[in-house]
């Protein structure tokens, strides 16, 4: 039998939150991010970065785009003979999905794999963050406390206010833990990374494995310290974003374009791995400018970019502007567009003289807590036809044409689905 | 599976004047984010050839590290794989004496294979070629070697085997290297051989104490053997002199070389090495210019390619300049005709001009 120490289940299937038309055809995790990397590639670049080979990625069985990006772990190192990457699905089918089930429920119907390993530690890692964190450090962190669990957790800023609040003593021993509580009575924030002994996480999945929408905040942790578990808290100060939100996700990375961000990636130790398509430099044309913006590989640049993030593989024709966008990969930006303030998912291709994110903020007539913001938003796979003007705050998604636009425009703040994403659209 | 590949990988050159002190030409950095070596590579991966050797000599070192892994052209496989060898020291040989002795000291890598052929490439050449194309010509001109030529469009020819085809295709004359000719089409040290005459071929030649591929083997068999020549009318070039390795560069400012090698089926595969994306601070202002993965511009760039991990502090101008893989380039500073050598370090305010073609700057960081 190969034996490991630790051995790290991702969750990345069933989210909480998803981020509206850019999550309608894959999931979270596999969201582009940073002009060249997916979300994933954080958590599993953490993984290898800190010694751990052996990865189990539980995510939902239609979700094929994420179980081929991950294939058999190359660009992470993770192809090994003993260990590396494994997808794993929820195996349960009386439920209708994973997100029914909830995220600890899957990591139970996967118990065989962690046995398969018989592992010390195990550690819950969520596939929806961006963050470099080295787990082997708070593994030294969770021996030295004699934990049974252990949860990473940052420091809550004045009358901030997050899922799990943590309360520790001296030593950082959890004292209690509310999950979304009324009050504020913690002063830490649960970050929802976790490192448990194998065999009290295996104890309480059995006890609670049956339990509908099982999670780890809510029903997991507050079950092992009714137990009367030793659980501390890892105080992780370092750079650390959920992307929860359209909002959040923009923010996340536009914090990249800053000249020293938070998240350095250009320091050249711990790496963030990623699946390249291909290492081709970006060209720049002599119509082209850029400024305070990231650009992935092989993108061609004739138009105006500023401060935006640009994916792999985009094309942005002459004459076109594009301002605090996000562009992912392979999208083409038609001649003279107009782009701000908007987030074009994958594959998108945009029409000449298109204007989007023109005009006043509206709030959204279709989902006003999902597109809560002044961005805009088109969908993966999109056409948008030449010449079309989109407002603020709307959405778009799916193979529009002209036709679909009275008098040529979608004014701020609606929504846009076309074809078979309608059903789909209603869902989101 | 019907050849395996060997590339030639070992040559230096003096005509790239200080470029290969530190590696060999197969190493060069080409397009901003390759090195010549993954053209015949992808080349050979592309052509659903498994098994391939890649011979080695001058300083390898930078070579070696570039072909760490295998995995990024696909090879490393039950089925061939990715063999590096440099020469073998033994009792009577420490040093491989010329390509067809290089081929002859592993013959043991022919003997013990199975395919019917073998596909001879060098490694300082760009291009994109269906070696598989190339053996069913071969075979349908019943051909024992067949050369695989381009017409030589500029005044390098000297550098080049020159070669007169008849009506056929079949190679009536072969000249290496000569100082004027007629032709103008010119080998690209592409060859396509049956895997037994080529074992044949270069123990005969062994005996007979020779050891170059072209002069020994090829021109002296020409009329012996039949030799045919397959026209290549696709993007060809050697890089192995400086004016050469700067224009190839350069072509990549082309939209239609960088269609046809980025974009176009199939690719051109490199390592990764996981760079961020490229940055452009509030000072960039960018023109007709290649920037790849892991740059942070802060100047003015223009006709130029920047490689990896290339910082270009403020109000620095680069023109028509080739910086190499992780260069800095304090702020002020203006590079012009230039090729900066990797792992440079530019003072800041400095002024650097190719007055007379293309200077070398090669400057190292302290402790390096």
């Amino acid at each position: 039998m190969i034996r490991k120490e630790m051995i790290a289940m991702l969750l990345a299937g069933g989210q909480e939150s998803h981020l509206g038309v850019i999550t309608e055809t894959i999931v979270k995790p596999a969201v582009t991010f940073g002009g060249k990397y997916r979300i994933i590639d954080f958590p599993l670049s953490n993984c290898i970065n800190s010694g751990i080979d052996t990865v189990g990625v539980i995510t939902e069985d239609k979700q094929i785009g994420l179980t081929s990006y991950i294939g058999i772990g190359i660009p992470w190192d993770l192809d090994r003979s003993a260990g590396g990457v494994t997808v794993l699905q929820t195996y349960d089918r009386s439920s209708e999905s994973y997100a029914v089930t909830g995220p600890a429920n899957a990591v139970y119907q996967n118990l065989d794999f962690i046995g398969m390993y018989d592992p010390e530690y195990v550690l819950i890692i969520p596939g929806d963050q961006v963050y470099r964190m080295d787990y082997e450090i708070m593994l030294d962190f969770h021996k030295a406390l004699n934990a049974e669990v252990t949860i990473a957790a940052a420091p809550l800023a004045e009358g901030e206010k997050k899922r799990g609040m943590i309360r520790t003593d001296l030593y950082g021993i959890v004292e209690e833990y509310a999950y979304e509580p009324d009050k504020i009575e913690g002063t830490m924030a649960d970050l929802g990374v976790y490192i448990f002994n194998s065999r009290v996480l295996k104890s309480a999945l059995e006890k609670l494995g049956k339990k509908e929408n099982l999670d780890f905040g809510k029903d997991i942790i507050p079950y092992c310290l009714a137990e009367g578990r030793c659980i501390s808290a890892y105080e992780f100060s370092g750079y650390w974003k959920e992307v929860g939100s359209i909002e959040q996700y923009r923010k996340a990375n536009m914090d990249l374009i800053e000249t020293n961000p938070d998240l350095n990636l250009y320091e050249g130790f711990w790496r963030i791995y990623t699946r390249g398509e291909t290492p081709a430099p970006v060209y720049i044309s002599g119509q082209g400018s850029i400024e305070r913006s990231i650009v992935g590989e092989g993108s061609e640049i004739s138009g105006k970019v500023q401060n935006s993030v640009i994916g792999p593989g985009v094309i942005i024709s002459e004459g076109a502007c594009v301002s605090d966008s996000i562009i992912m990969q392979e999208s083409f930006i038609g001649k003279e567009a107009r782009i701000d303030k908007t987030v074009v998912a994958e594959g998108v291709c945009i029409g000449d003289h298109v204007v989007i994110g023109s005009g006043e903020y509206a709030d959204n007539v279709y989902d006003p807590v999902l597109y809560n913001a002044e961005t805009s938003v088109i969908g993966a796979g999109s056409r948008i036809p030449a010449g079309v003007k989109i407002g603020r705050n709307a959405v778009v998604s799916g193979r529009t044409e002209l036709s679909d636009y009275p008098d040529g425009e979608l004014p701020g703040g609606h929504v846009l689905f076309a074809g078979h994403r309608e059903k789909e659209g209603d869902k989101a | 599976m019907r050849a395996i590949g060997i590339i030639l990988a070992g040559g230096n050159s003096r005509k790239m004047r200080e470029l290969t002190d530190r590696r060999t030409v197969a190493a060069m950095p080409i397009a901003g984010a390759y090195r010549s070596i993954d053209f015949a590579l992808s080349n050979m991966t592309n052509s659903g050839i498994q098994k391939v050797a890649v011979l080695t000599q001058y300083n390898a070192r930078s070579l070696n590290e570039h072909l760490g892994s295998s995995k990024w052209w696909n090879f490393g496989r039950k089925q061939g794989g990715l063999f590096i060898y440099p020469p073998a020291v033994t009792g009577d040989s420490w040093w491989y004496k010329g390509t067809a002795d290089a081929l002859y000291q592993n013959l043991s890598f022919l003997r013990n294979s199975r395919e019917q052929y073998v596909v001879i490439a060098s490694g300082d050449c760009i291009y994109k070629l269906d070696y598989d194309k190339v053996m069913d010509y071969h075979a349908e001109k019943g051909a024992d070697v067949t050369v695989v030529c381009t017409e030589c469009t500029n005044d390098e020819i000297s550098r080049f085997g020159v070669l007169r085809l008849d009506e056929d295709s079949r190679i009536r004359a072969f000249d290496e290297k000569p100082t004027f000719s007629e032709s103008t089409t010119i080998s690209t040290g592409i060859y396509i051989v049956r895997r037994r005459l080529l074992i044949r071929m270069l123990e005969q030649c062994a005996r007979e104490g020779r050891t170059d591929f072209v002069k020994d083997i090829l021109i002296r068999y020409k009329d012996t053997k039949k030799l045919y020549g397959y026209r290549m009318n696709t993007y060809w070039s050697n890089i192995a002199a400086v004016e050469s390795y700067f224009r190839t560069n350069m072509d990549f400012l082309k939209p239609e070389v960088r269609d046809y090698f980025f974009r176009q089926y199939p690719g051109v595969y490199s390592k990764m090495d996981d760079n961020p994306p490229a940055k452009f601070l509030a000072g960039s202002t960018v023109k007709n210019s290649l920037v790849a993965a892991g740059s942070i511009v802060d100047g003015t760039v223009e006709n130029s390619i920047l490689f990896k991990k290339v910082y270009v502090g403020k109000n620095c101008i680069i023109r028509n300049s080739i910086i190499l893989n992780d260069v800095f380039v304090g702020n002020n500073t203006t590079i012009e005709n230039c090729i900066v050598e990797s792992r440079s370090y530019i003072k800041a305010d400095a002024v650097h001009r190719g007055e007379d073609g293309v200077k070398i700057i090669i400057e190292q960081k302290k402790g390096t």
